[in-house]
């Protein structure tokens, strides 16, 4: 065990893994409790998918692909939150529509400029070789600022997941605090974007939330659970994916959902 | 002045009219209960007093310097929120809000606050327990705490006393009434019309030809309105 560690950390591009995926992991699963409970998931897959049409379009003008797809994503959380509040999306098609155009412009613009050296692959599913150091600092500072502002925030946040409708009627300015919401899952979306692939991303924004309810009764119990469940899922997925050689994210996502399986079965159990 | 002042409010949903030409006025300590046949639009006119929906015609105005951030309240329930993991102490505590502008967390003054009121309404051990498993009155409870919290000026009520027993029923207008009595000025829904008479200060009818305001005493004088409280309705003002 202790060999297997000191074998990954000898590593340099493990332990950058480690670090941005370990940071990441905890803003999309603070993240993903209010937005699962607002029923906001789908706004998270639709990013994902705008964020990967976005980097293909990036490198296809070779530009730097972060500096194009964050306010891509920004403004896509925005537009997604003004229609769901408007009551116009219903039925979550629009995102689906969203989803699958942005995901094929993507496709299409990566086969148009094709002596680029562009892989597909990378971007749907994600790859550990491709986070450089640079990567690491950006993505080190943006999930520290997502991490801080929704500590700070907290209170808020709860309240207008909770009821909306009482925080608007007391005096608590709602879309501001949704608006805020969308800004901070954009963000971690597009950094969490190039470790786990734009595919698998949005899994780590539902996944740990959807454990931990299964056990935590109040929300801040969800809430410290659910990063836990994240990080420990990320760091043991990444391990046996070092052991077995399977593709990162993907691995990542099964160990997420035994996690899931794992505390159904705990809340069966009469012990509990 | 008013506390709260409609003149000829207008209220719709995309074309189709819920209330027009609505007049009334509320006072500071007022208790106002309105009441009315289900969809005469209670919840609609509740939401317009609150912001929460535009007025289509007519105005709406606040007096006395009333600030949204010292509004408490209880809103109809739904059956929403089935799923929601959160605490009583989370719950009652987020009523508190509106009192931190800015500033992140709660103090200890909130959580004082929050655990006087908690236990004013019996349900201080309760905290610990999860919101969507207590019954039907503890919930409605655990509600009017939050609601009395984010104010201390006006509370709104929508329907607070449906599903609940008629001992917890008679507690909760005791209570409220109590609360009045030390000024707070109280606007509640309800389809208990004697419960309205004893407590209420004035009383808004909605009906779709002519909505009645005025004080209890014209109400319960008003013939016709009599009709209604016999079951058979039939009103003219
Ligand atoms: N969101 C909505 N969209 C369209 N119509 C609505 C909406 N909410 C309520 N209504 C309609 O407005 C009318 C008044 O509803 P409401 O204010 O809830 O009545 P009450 O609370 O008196 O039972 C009803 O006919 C209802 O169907
Ligand atoms: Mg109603």
């Amino acid at each position: 065990m202790l060999s297997l560690i000191k074998e990954m950390l000898s590593y340099p591009f493990l332990v950058r893994t480690f670090v941005v995926g370990i940071l990441v992991c905890t803003c999309a699963a603070l993240l993903g409790v209010s937005l699962v409970l607002k029923r906001y998931s789908m706004i998270g897959d639709g990013l994902s998918h705008v964020g990967f049409g976005a980097l293909a379009v990036a490198t296809a003008l070779n530009r730097a692909p972060m500096a194009i797809a964050m306010p891509v994503v920004i403004l896509t959380a925005f537009f997604l939150l003004r229609m769901s509040e408007n009551g116009k999306l219903k039925g979550d098609s629009a995102v689906a529509m969203l989803s699958s155009s942005a995901l094929a412009i993507g496709v299409m613009v990566m086969s148009f400029s094709n002596g680029m050296n562009i892989d597909v692959y990378n971007y749907m599913f994600g790859s550990i070789l491709a986070v450089t150091r640079n990567d690491v600092i950006i993505s080190v500072l943006l999930s520290l600022f997502v991490i801080v502002l929704y500590v700070v925030f907290y209170t808020k946040l709860f309240a207008v997941t909770f009821d909306e409708t009482f925080a608007k009627a007391t005096g608590t300015k709602a879309g501001l605090y949704n608006m805020l919401l969308a800004l901070l899952t954009a963000v971690t979306i597009v950094v969490g974007m190039r470790l786990m692939g734009s595919l698998l991303i949005s899994s780590l924004v539902i996944f740990p939330a959807l454990t931990s309810m299964r056990l935590f009764k109040s929300f801040k119990a969800v809430v410290i659970s659910s990063a836990v469940v994240s990080i420990v899922c990320f760091v043991v997925g990444i391990s046996l994916s070092f052991l077995f050689s399977t593709p990162a994210g993907a691995t990542v996502v099964c160990t997420n959902l035994a996690a899931y399986l794992l505390f159904c079965l705990l809340r069966i159990s009469p012990t509990v | 002045m008013a506390l709260i002042k409609c003149e000829n409010v207008k209220l719709s949903y995309e074309n189709k009219v819920v209330l027009e030409g609505l007049d009334f006025e509320v006072q500071s300590g007022d208790y106002l209960c309105i009441i009315g046949e289900n969809g005469s639009g209670k919840s609609t006119l509740v939401k317009a007093l609150l912001s929460l929906k535009s007025v289509d015609g007519g105005s709406i105005t606040f007096g006395d310097g009333l600030k949204k951030t010292e509004i408490g309240y209880l809103p109809q329930q739904d059956g929403a929120r089935k799923d929601f993991p959160a605490s009583v102490g989370e719950v009652v505590l987020s009523g508190r809000l509106n009192k931190r502008g800015l500033r992140p967390f709660y103090s200890s003054e909130d959580k004082k606050a929050a655990r006087s009121s908690m236990e004013q309404l019996g349900i201080w051990e309760l905290r610990k327990k999860c919101f969507r498993e207590l019954s039907g009155g503890q919930m409605q409870r655990v509600l009017l705490s939050r609601a009395l919290l984010a104010t201390s000026r006006l509370i709104l009520l929508d329907e607070p006393v449906s599903g609940l027993d008629p001992v917890v029923t008679n507690e909760f207008y005791k209570l409220i009434s109590e609360l009045n009595k030390n000024g707070l000025t109280v606007i509640m829904v309800t389809h208990d019309i004697s419960a309205s008479l004893k407590y209420a200060s004035h009383v808004l009818h909605l009906h779709s030809e002519k909505p009645f305001f005025g004080t209890k005493h014209d109400y319960s004088k008003c013939e016709c309105c009599k009709e209604f409280i016999g079951g058979e309705e039939k009103c003219c003002h």
